[in-house]
């Protein structure tokens, strides 16, 4: 499978990352050569093989769902671009 | 009096113990060294005034009999790892200014133990690269070079950084995170021991997330035995990780000089790939040669679905870097980029704050759980991941401690010379050491000769889950063998 100029594009927006128009080109070229790669994969019987979803067999823990850590916003908050009264500020999202 | 920068872990533990040093000239002497090195970019944050304060704490402590077992020990941590109240950026534009508020949990342990901080070392953006070249900060130069050239090297990645730092004594430890060789990779090119635990042996608490079913912390060190002193108190359950594993923590030193005698060692007939260098084969041959010296019995075995590793790993890897990476987004830390309204404030955000290797793999990894891919790409990738782990599963059921493995295909290149037009060209560095993260496996890497050219070039042991202990012990056995490599200073 490979790639074309569009599809570029709507991964990059997928991706929230703008894309200038004389990035796509080089970016194709890359995306392509990385799914020519991959697709060696296809070789692979996985007839009846089970995806991997945890490396090392181990229950996941659990634990009471209740709050454990809370109470100091302005630590939160003390790395943000912009915040008002402990409020992570953003561009305005509804007219 | 010797030079304090060229102890080992060990060694420098005696001398504190004996009193003949204290925990605050070890300090100065590397903070001096440190500022002799700076041509190197090995830190990109240097902590002077932390690393004074902890070790006078350590001397008092010292001095009171409640020293820990790394008391004074001065280290490096990679920038990947969350500091409190020191700045972590990942060597990202887009967390150029993050400052935590609290502190990983590997890096916690480490201090709980009297280790001090030297300051923060350089990697590859977000840990994705396997030559230090995509750091926000600027390459590392290794503190290797070509026999009577100049050239700058790479020093391997993505924690270049803390490789080179070890590597030209700029601290007696570092921190490192592997995902797909970023430990043993960078061991290898600068000629020092790097380890990459079982997947779930230390926490990934506080360290910024790359990929998270591979990611794993491990030291560098100069020595196997100082390995295995440093990984003791980075290893350990923590509850704020639900994938860190609840079994105690064995003493790794006990394990250097535990005899070999008898030990299965497998060599892999799939890692002779095409067009490996004749002295890569060379240095295999002397590693299997000192392990049958020491006793260890030599099998030949097949782990068939190697070559499928890498081609899995670049779906899987991209795939979680993708959603991990989705955080930084401009609002709750980091850069931001303004924009004519939300969406194109989260794109101009990361077009800006994103380098060109972080910008493609989350691409490539948006790509493959897009809607219609997630089934040929992600799913088929998993599934060759479940095949990869079956075949040392089943090594390992016939009687097999262990594998050894040259580390990487060649030796240190020159900064530029790879990945320039093709991206593969750099992934393929990693195809000895990437099949480990797939399965979630033990790994260590040590110098065990140099190339004709001078370069350190590293053997790789590969273990049973959570075995480290016998990965120290075969380590000590080439390490005795093929002894300890220096680079010359001209920084």
């Amino acid at each position: 499978m490979s790639v074309d100029a569009a599809t570029v594009r709507r991964i990059a927006h997928l991706a929230r990352i703008a894309l200038e128009d004389g990035e796509v080109e080089h970016l194709r070229g890359e995306i392509n050569a990385i799914l020519d790669f991959v697709a060696q994969l296809s070789e692979v019987d996985v007839d009846g093989v089970e995806p991997m979803t945890s490396v090392t067999p181990m229950a996941m823990k659990k634990r009471t769902d209740e709050v454990t850590d809370d109470g100091y916003p302005e630590v939160i908050v003390a790395n943000a671009p912009a915040t008002e009264n402990n409020y992570f500020l953003v561009p305005k999202v509804v007219e | 009096m010797t030079d304090l920068t060229s102890l080992t872990i060990a060694e420098a533990r005696d001398a504190l113990k004996r009193k003949t040093v204290s925990a605050s000239e070890l300090a100065d002497a590397h903070l001096r060294a440190i500022a002799r090195a700076r041509a190197l970019n090995a830190y990109v944050l240097e902590t002077p005034d932390a690393a004074r304060a902890m070790a006078e704490q350590s001397d008092r402590r010292i001095a009171s009999g409640e020293a820990g077992p790394l008391e004074g020990i001065p280290i490096g941590v990679k920038d990947l790892f969350c500091t409190k109240d020191v700045r972590t950026t990942a060597c990202s534009h887009v967390l150029y200014n993050f400052v935590p508020a609290y502190e990983s949990t590997v890096t916690a342990r480490l201090w709980r133990d009297g280790a001090v901080m030297l300051g923060k070392t350089n990697n590859d953006e977000f840990a994705m690269g396997s030559s230090n070249e995509t750091s926000f900060f600027g390459p590392v130069i290794s503190p290797w070079r070509r026999k009577g050239a100049n050239t700058p090297l790479v020093p391997g990645g993505s924690s270049g950084g803390s490789a080179a730092a070890v590597a030209a004594n700029l601290c007696l430890a570092a921190t490192g995170t592997d995902t797909g060789g970023s430990i043993r990779q960078p061991a290898a090119f600068t000629g020092i021991v790097g380890i990459k635990p079982t997947y779930g042996r230390c926490s990934r608490w506080g360290i910024v997330a790359f990929a998270s079913s591979l990611d794993q912390a491990g030291p560098f060190t100069r020595t196997v035995r100082d390995g295995a002193i440093i990984l003791r108190s980075m290893a350990g359950h923590d509850p704020r990780d639900t994938t860190s594993a609840d079994r105690p923590v064995p003493d790794y030193e006990a394990a250097i000089g535990r005899p070999v005698k008898g030990m299965r060692i497998g060599i892999p007939k799939e890692y002779r790939v095409e067009g490996m260098a004749a002295e890569i084969e060379e240095l295999w041959e002397h590693g299997i040669a000192w392990l049958k010296g020491a006793g260890a019995e030599i099998v030949e075995i097949s782990l068939p679905h190697t070559k499928y590793a890498l081609p899995a790993y670049y779906i899987v890897a991209p795939a979680e870097a993708s959603s991990n990476l989705a955080r930084y987004d401009g609002v709750r830390y980091g850069l931001r980029e303004p924009g004519r309204d939300i969406v194109a404030m989260y794109e101009n955000t990361r077009a800006k704050g994103f380098g060109k290797e972080v910008r493609r793999r989350v691409m490539i990894g948006t790509y493959v759980l897009s809607a219609g891919y997630y089934d040929a790409y992600y799913l088929r990738a998993q599934k060759v991941r479940t095949l990869i782990k079956r075949d040392f599963e089943e090594v390992f059921a016939r009687g097999v401690s262990a594998i050894l493995t040259p580390a990487t295909p060649t030796a240190a290149f020159g900064i530029g010379e790879k990945g320039g037009a093709d991206p593969i060209e750099m992934y393929l560095n990693d195809v000895f050491t990437v099949t480990v993260n797939m399965a979630g496996l033990p790994g260590l890497a040590l110098p065990a000769g140099l190339s004709p050219e001078g370069l350190p070039l590293g053997l790789q042991l590969i273990g049973r889950p959570f075995d480290e202990e016998t990965l120290f012990a075969l380590g000590e056995v080439i390490e005795q063998a093929a002894g300890r490599f220096a680079p010359q200073p001209w920084w």
